[in-house]
């Protein structure tokens, strides 16, 4: 008698449940469902109907293209910008953790004067947002004949990502265990040794973190290319040159998905595959 | 004595003669890869060898320079400042001399010649351009915080309680993985507009004409365009959000819950007074950290816009000055005044972060 009724409400509120939920991630991801349909829809199919119209009839094969791709890559230069946005992301998260490694050992295991001080003065500039610096180093870059240049930006991006890649490594490498180290240094090792060969392996993980982080955060970078790199087409990153192409060819749609799409692919693949360290990372990162 | 000597000089020579074979061979690299004649593809390796490894070389170099003084105390006293001296001169060039910098030349004229006192901030404040960012951002701030908050407040709570939790979270998360710029273009495909009687390409037109509605150009007219561009943000940070309070959701003790149920609360009941207090600390610092990402929001308005049609924010109109106006000293007063909005938001996010960790 009394289990009926509270079975069915259970149910009820159990698919309402489920049902929202449903809603909210179908809606979520939509868009870009929309966007990579479309990309495979010749032109003229784009603008004269919707992209929906395409499940119809889905496993219709030629109402499929990969023409769109083709000349967004070859004729509009989308594939120099791939080599370029890897050009610039690879070395830009490599070298601050690499930078950054060897500060946050120093702070964690030296002894040297001012070392606290030091340490807080890397840690305050966390808070400095990079619009503070795009002035100043735009004009000793013109001066440096450092604009335009991939060295360039890699120290930009660098000196930018220090601060939080050190306060990240520095909370990792000072919990490793003193022995540890203390046993390494007995053995005759050198710092330098111990940081590569003992301490880096141990803090893989955060490292991790932070590399997928670091990556993202610049292969998804406009405003930073933009200033420092510039529209030039042997130069200019994916984001700078897809912003470009909304801005000459805002109406040709089958160009903007297949470029959207383009520069989407890393990041969705780096989110498929490392998706633990990518929640990690976009975590300890988001204040930047 | 005598062959330690010898050893630290034939070290030392050692070091030397491959420090100067590696500038050499990363200054031709470097040429190579700024000459636009290098086929692109051998070019990208060359930098990204060069990017990758150069950095270990210069620290490899240094260690060996280091490791050739024969002076234990020495040697001891410069190890430190070979690991940290890089880290400083980065932080230096990049971020402390150009802070200080800004806020000096934001007292001066277009060129940085003359001194021009307050002036640049009187234009900042009485420009009617700015004024509208000044309000956007505003707009942005709360309209933006509000409501991603709370939607990625109530859909942590929803997705907790169902089995296929971590699918449904990636879903919702996605859009964090995306550029700004290619979130803009999904977007702008979303918004597309076609005359009346056309067929609708853009999703939210063709549900409003289906609707019996007139199709709008969602982008395009203010106010509501605002409101579109602002979409996108929410759009990119809910996941952001979900995902912090879906695991300081779980942090909260079942006893807790429990003992509210059996006192009679309903389910929202149980929701404001036993959970929402619980995760406060988590609210304010993932509100803080929205308020800071929305305060410096350029990509978006840039791709979308341009900063036209009334929707102007700071960060747009900085560049604006840097590159239309050619105006180093407004564009530095605006930096200067996005600072100090940034900084306070910091404080507290930085404050009751290490407040959650202590409690943890």
């Amino acid at each position: 008698m009394f289990k009926r009724p509270l079975y069915w409400r259970r149910l009820f509120s159990s698919s309402l449940l489920y049902g929202t939920v449903f809603l909210v991630c179908f809606l979520w991801v939509l868009p870009t469902v929309g966007l990579m349909v479309s990309s495979f829809r010749p032109p003229n199919d784009i603008v004269t109907s919707g992209w929906w119209t395409v499940f119809r009839n889905p496993l219709k094969i030629d109402q499929y293209t990969l023409e769109n791709y083709r000349r967004v890559i070859s004729s509009y230069g989308l594939g120099i910008a791939f080599l370029n946005s890897l050009t610039v992301a690879i070395p830009s998260t490599v070298i601050p953790i690499t930078v950054a490694a060897f500060a946050a050992y120093a702070f964690a295991w030296m002894k040297f004067p001012g070392r606290k001080v030091f340490f807080t003065l890397v840690i305050a500039m966390i808070v400095m947002p990079l619009q503070m610096a795009l002035i100043p180093v735009l004009r000793l870059y013109i001066q440096w004949k450092l604009n335009g240049t991939f060295l360039g930006i890699w120290l930009v991006h660098t000196g930018f990502g220090i601060p939080l890649a050190v306060y990240l490594l520095y909370s990792c490498i000072s919990q490793l265990p003193r022995d540890l180290v203390e046993a390494a240094a007995m053995d005759g090792a050198s710092h330098f040794q111990i940081l590569t060969s003992l301490i880096l392996p141990l803090s893989m993980p955060t490292i991790a973190s932070f590399a997928v982080f670091q990556f993202l955060w610049i292969w998804n970078d406009l405003l930073v290319s933009l200033v420092f790199l510039g529209t030039s087409q042997s130069v200019a990153t994916l984001t700078v040159a897809l912003s470009e192409l909304v801005g000459t060819r805002g109406q040709d749609w089958h160009l903007l998905t297949a470029g959207a799409f383009v520069a989407t692919a890393v990041p969705l693949m780096v989110f498929f595959s490392l998706q633990r360290y990518f929640v990690r990372g976009i975590l300890a990162g988001s204040v930047k | 004595m005598d062959i330690t000597y010898r050893r630290a000089i034939w070290q030392w020579g050692g070091s030397l003669l491959l420090t100067v074979v590696a500038f050499f061979v990363l200054r031709w690299c470097f040429q190579f890869i700024r000459n636009d004649e290098s086929p692109r593809l051998l070019a990208a390796l060359v930098a990204l060898a060069v990017g990758v490894l150069g950095i270990w070389l210069v620290y490899w170099l240094s260690n060996q320079w280091i490791s050739s003084i024969p002076f234990t105390s020495l040697r001891e006293a410069l190890t430190p400042l070979v690991f940290i001296a890089p880290a400083f001169l980065l932080l230096g060039t990049y971020l402390l001399y150009p802070a200080l910098n800004t806020i000096y030349i934001s007292f001066f004229d277009a060129r940085s010649k003359n001194f021009v006192g307050l002036a640049n901030y009187r234009f900042v404040f009485t420009d009617s351009d700015v004024h509208i960012a000044f309000r956007n951002n505003a707009m942005w701030m709360v309209i933006v915080t509000s409501v991603a908050v709370s939607a990625g407040l109530l859909i942590a709570v929803l997705v907790n309680r169902i089995r296929l939790e971590s699918i449904a979270k990636s879903f919702i998360f996605l859009p964090m993985a995306i550029s700004a710029v290619g979130a803009s273009v999904i977007w702008r495909f979303v918004y597309a507009w076609q005359p009346p009687g056309r067929p609708q390409i853009g999703l939210l037109n063709a549900v409003v004409t289906a609707l019996g509605g007139d199709p709008v150009a969602w982008y395009l007219y203010p106010p509501w365009n605002n409101l579109a561009l602002m979409a996108i943000m929410i759009w990119m940070v809910t996941g952001f959000c979900m995902t912090i309070f879906s695991a300081a959701v779980k942090n909260v003790p079942d006893e807790l819950v429990e003992a509210a149920r059996i006192d009679g609360a309903k389910e929202f009941q149980v929701f404001f007074y036993v959970t929402i207090p619980y995760i406060r600390g988590v609210i304010i610092t993932v509100s803080t950290t929205v308020l800071i990402m929305v305060l410096k929001v350029f990509d978006i308005v840039y791709v979308m816009t341009r900063g036209h049609y009334d929707t102007q924010v700071i960060a747009n109109r900085m560049y604006l000055e840097m590159y239309r106006f050619a105006h180093f000293g407004r564009g530095s007063a605006l930096a200067v005044l996005l600072f100090l909005a940034i900084v306070p938001a910091m404080i507290v996010n930085l404050r009751n972060l290490r407040r959650v960790e202590t409690e943890r």
